[in-house]
């Protein structure tokens, strides 16, 4: 027998069998830990399956269930209206997916149930690859990061989902970090009390997946976040747009993607392009957001 | 009970609404389409205390049905053709998680290439995913199978969702009378949705589906399986309740002068009224033939038909899918291994109508003539109606 030292609060067991130093066991604790008893969550295939459970153990206190990897918006849109018909309308229902389940595969059923403005909340933790089946790139790997699928690099760069999800003009939209545990759980307050759909796409940093070691997840989150490379900001009821923490002096990317193994082929010429191009973004979304 | 002009689709979307379904997820595809917009309009006349999700796809569809279902109270979607298959991922989910949503299938060809019209491959290549399976032969049928099932389905000893297989455009699209039972009768046969296992509950809070060693899954399956075993006296019981309470009676299979017959054809859906039309015209010639009509494909009335066959020397077995690759047919393989210690009782395979092609009474008389005429017949299955050109149809010249 184990010897469980210190008790997990809320309503994620103690001693899951995510990795050491994962990202999205973080992101998962908050998340639940904000949104509350009467939630009712539903996971697609991928790491977090693993608090789904296995057998007869699961590792949530909340209701859930384990669907498949391009529905999660759809089982969520169907739970939310069969409560709805039911007085229930106070019940959340969450959909907390990685970045293959929705900037992928689940994008059709996410767009689907934001379109129609059914009352979910979405969550999108984003190790930037399909981890679960062993580091293949998705839509959401960053240029020139190293996968099992892109193994020279990704010569592609990632969909900009928050852009996608912006489009479809839904009450509460934003960006978090598990090395920003305050913004992320006030953002999570917020699409809960918006009453959804809302949709927060959380940057989970991947010990393994990146090749860093465990004891640097959140550093390297906030690396992310200091280089402009992740910004953190939200779009309110589709117009009111602001970065929620601002980085006055950004540090040069090279500081972030030099603590991740997956960088370690690129050259300075591609180096130098990744740098153009998160200045390019970063200038953008000011834009966006100014405007909005 | 008033009787009403409806057609195949009209009944299902009639039987739905009689069923007091609360969440509708439909995505529109022939022949399918004029349920999901019936059910928007009884939903937007107030005729139906449901939400409609308007959703993108039929994965989509049936995901949300699931999700709904889940939470206590009934949903309902339906489907055809690619739609079916679009699903056939998360109808494993909804067996497996034993959610008994009852769905019309109005049955149409699969692609390639594409056919907008009936036959039963769609269906078919879904006969080991869980689904219990009944075909109607009318529109009549339709109604009265929909809201069978979902007696059958919900009850605690099944416990698995349905599909009601209607033919494209012979049934979905032809007007009938319908009689349609009042609501508070339909109320007395059909009271509300009561889950028996898995619900989604903060008050009770449960996982579902999540991953299952090796240790445990047999057991699942194993549950299924006996869900299905289950289901045969569950099916003729609530048959039984059903014929008392409406006045129209159903059962796994249905023969239809077998007694003396010395040919036997067996039948699925709408083709089974043109059969029972060819068995009066040949018998009037004198020809000793019958149809025993399959309504109960899954759970598969073995014993039934083993019964009813006993003493036919001659049987033939009609299906309107291909046998790609296979001696015949799945209806008729399944025939096959239900009879196959009968040694007197011959049994051979017939492909019809694929595509939306009629089978006319010719055609089933040519069926039987083929029995009845003891010629030997071919070890795979006949294809009814093939033109001769068949090999050199859409054939590209280099
Ligand atoms: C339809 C389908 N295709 C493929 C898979 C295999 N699969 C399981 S998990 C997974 C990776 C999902 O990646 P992501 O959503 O990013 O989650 P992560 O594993 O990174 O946490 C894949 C591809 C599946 N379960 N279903
Ligand atoms: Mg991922």
């Amino acid at each position: 027998m184990l010897e469980i030292k210190t008790r997990a609060k809320g309503f994620v067991a103690h001693g899951v069998s995510a990795c050491a130093g994962c990202g999205l066991e973080l992101a998962i604790r908050v998340v639940v830990d904000v949104l509350g008893r009467n939630t009712v969550i539903v996971i697609p295939p991928g790491c977090a399956a693993l608090f789904s459970g296995f057998g007869s153990e699961t590792a949530l206190r909340i209701p859930g269930l384990q669907g498949n990897l391009e529905n999660t918006a759809a089982y969520a849109a169907g739970i939310k209206a069969g409560f709805e018909m039911q007085g229930r309308s106070d019940i959340n229902v969450l959909g907390f997916a990685g970045d293959g389940a929705t900037v992928d595969i689940g994008l059709q059923s996410l767009s689907g149930a934001f379109e129609r403005g059914d009352r979910i909340l979405y969550v999108c933790y984003d190790n930037e690859a399909y981890m679960n089946t062993g580091i293949q790139g998705s839509g959401s790997t960053p240029h020139q990061a190293w996968t099992t699928t892109t193994p020279a690099g990704k010569t592609a760069r990632r969909k900009d989902m928050l852009q996608i999800v912006a489009a479809h003009g839904i009450p509460y939209a934003a960006t978090a970090s598990i090395g920003y545990v305050e913004d992320l759980r006030k953002k999570v307050g917020k699409a809960k009390a918006s009453g959804g759909p809302a949709y927060i796409h959380i940057h989970s940093p991947c010990p393994p997946g990146w090749g860093f070691e465990p004891e640097k997840s959140v550093e390297i989150a906030r690396a992310a976040v200091r280089t402009r490379s992740w910004p953190l900001y939200e779009i309110v009821d589709r117009v009111k747009g602001r970065i929620t923490v601002p980085v006055g002096k950004p540090q040069p990317v090279a500081e972030y993607l030099k603590l991740q193994g997956r960088f370690a082929g690129i050259t300075p010429e591609e180096l130098e392009l990744v740098q153009k191009e998160v200045e390019e973004e970063y200038a953008l979304l000011l834009k966006r957001l100014d405007s909005q | 009970m008033p009787r009403m002009m409806l057609d195949g689709n009209g009944a299902a979307s009639e039987a739905l609404r009689l069923a007091r379904v609360q969440v509708i997820s439909a995505y529109p595809i022939t022949p399918q389409s004029p349920i999901a917009e019936q059910l928007a309009n009884y939903v937007a006349e107030g005729r139906l205390h449901a939400k409609y999700i308007r959703v993108e796809s039929e994965h989509s569809a049936l995901s949300c049905a699931i999700g709904a279902q889940l939470t206590g109270v009934r949903a309902a979607t339906a489907t055809s053709s690619v739609g079916l298959a679009l699903m056939h991922e998360v109808l494993g989910v909804a067996a497996g998680c034993r959610v008994p949503i009852i769905m019309p299938v109005v049955n149409r060809a699969l692609v390639s290439p594409w056919s907008l019209w009936c036959d039963h491959q769609d269906s078919m290549a879904e006969r080991d995913s869980g689904w219990l399976q009944f075909f109607a032969e009318d529109a009549q049928a339709v109604l009265d199978l929909t809201l069978a099932a979902y007696r059958i389905g919900e009850d605690e000893r099944v416990q698995l969702p349905a599909m009601i297989c209607l033919d494209g455009f012979f049934l979905s699209h032809r007007t009938d009378a319908v009689s349609v039972p009042e609501e508070s009768d339909v109320d007395d046969f059909l009271p509300r949705y009561q889950p028996h296992n898995l619900v989604l509950d903060p008050d009770h809070p449960i996982f579902i589906n999540d991953l299952t060693p090796s240790s445990d899954f047999m057991e699942m399956r194993y549950q299924q399986q006996q869900a299905f075993e289950a289901a045969r006296s569950v099916v003729s019981e609530v048959f039984e309740d059903f014929g008392r309470r409406f006045g129209r009676s159903y059962s796994a299979v249905e023969a239809y002068a077998c007694e003396d017959a010395e040919a036997v054809l067996i039948t699925l859906g709408s083709m089974s009224g043109t059969a029972k039309c060819a068995v009066d015209e040949l018998r009037a010639k004198g020809a000793r033939v019958g149809v025993l009509k399959i309504i109960s494909f899954r759970p598969f009335p073995a014993a039934e038909i083993r019964k009813c066959l006993k003493k036919v020397p001659r049987v033939g077995v009609i299906d309107r899918s291909a046998n790609l690759g296979a001696e015949t047919g799945p209806v008729c393989a399944e025939v096959l291994a239900a009879c196959k210690e009968s040694g007197t009782t011959q049994i051979h395979g017939f492909v019809a109508g694929l595509g939306g092609r009629d089978v006319p009474v010719e055609s089933i008389a040519n069926a039987f003539y083929a029995l009845l005429s003891q010629e030997e017949l071919e070890s795979g299955a006949r294809w009814l109606d093939v033109r001769e050109n068949a090999l050199f149809i859409r054939e590209v010249q280099s």
